[in-house]
């Protein structure tokens, strides 16, 4: 039985998912009900800590395909943080650095959203 | 050669089991954990495939999943009577492209080509699908 939880927290207006366990075509529809209710409360900088994250398969990876371009239309983003290198790979393998923010810790993701000097499409991992 | 087989529903809640399944037997044959990740994230894949596109959801219907492994050679063959799908329109997508337009379905059968040596398909319409996923150990 695969095992997914997401927790919530918030710190200076950034809204922020904790992932925990296995992120598959099982689990997916919860996150995707978690960014669904913070859009649906116009909460659009969100970062997601993969800290906890044990895996991750495309139906996840898909859930923030879904909903990244109606997050950047109102001036938010999604950044993701903490990722095992497992993980980081699948993303990897998809090209996800091209087109999100990937973080080490979650502290510069938050930051990162109060620095807009800075490309929002760079790689940092 | 060593073969063994799992049948399980057409749920996404079994996709845990077949993962195990698949780890525990591309462990044992001596695979390293990096490896053996990538095995079962394939073959979660294709499963994911046949609930979704050949079955439509429907938990009724079976899929079976064979370990073949023998010879350095490390194979899957994940099998449904599902509706047929013509291979030949699975292409190998731009992924820049791809991401760019923030498609989101497709990115899986993406994923089992990079993840393993080889895929094939074998599609006999009205009676059978199965996918081959097959990875070569390392000497």
């Amino acid at each position: 039985m695969s095992d997914f939880k997401i927790g919530l927290r918030e710190q200076n207006s950034v809204h922020i998912l904790e992932l925990k366990g296995y992120l598959d075509a099982h689990t997916a529809p919860k996150l995707e009900e978690a960014l669904q209710n913070l859009l649906g409360s116009s909460r659009y900088n969100i970062v997601v800590n993969c800290k906890d994250l044990s895996y991750i398969s495309s139906a996840g990876l898909g859930v923030f395909m879904a909903f990244i371009e109606d997050v950047r239309k109102h001036s938010g983003d999604i950044k993701l943080t903490n990722m095992s290198p497992k993980v980081y790979n699948v993303f990897d393998l998809l090209g996800f650095p091209l087109l999100y923010e990937i973080f080490k810790e979650e502290q510069d993701a938050i930051t990162r959203f109060f620095d807009k000097s800075k490309n929002p499409s760079s790689t940092l991992q | 050669m060593k073969t063994e087989t799992i049948h399980i529903e057409s749920r996404t809640e079994r996709l845990s089991a077949v993962r195990e399944f698949v780890s525990e037997a591309a462990r044992t044959f001596g695979f390293s954990e990096e490896d053996v990740g990538k095995i079962a994230l394939a073959v979660d894949e294709a499963c994911t495939n046949v609930i979704k596109h050949a079955y439509r959801f429907d938990p009724t219907k079976k899929i079976a999943i064979t370990v073949h492994a023998a010879n350095g050679t490390f194979e899957i063959r994940i099998r449904d009577n599902g509706n047929a799908f013509d291979p030949g329109r699975i292409h190998q997508p731009d992924m820049k492209e791809y991401m760019t337009h923030f498609r989101r379905g497709g990115l899986g059968v993406y994923l089992m080509r990079s993840l393993m040596d080889k895929v094939e398909y074998e599609i006999k319409p009205g009676k059978m699908n199965e996918v081959r996923l097959i990875k070569f150990l390392a000497n």
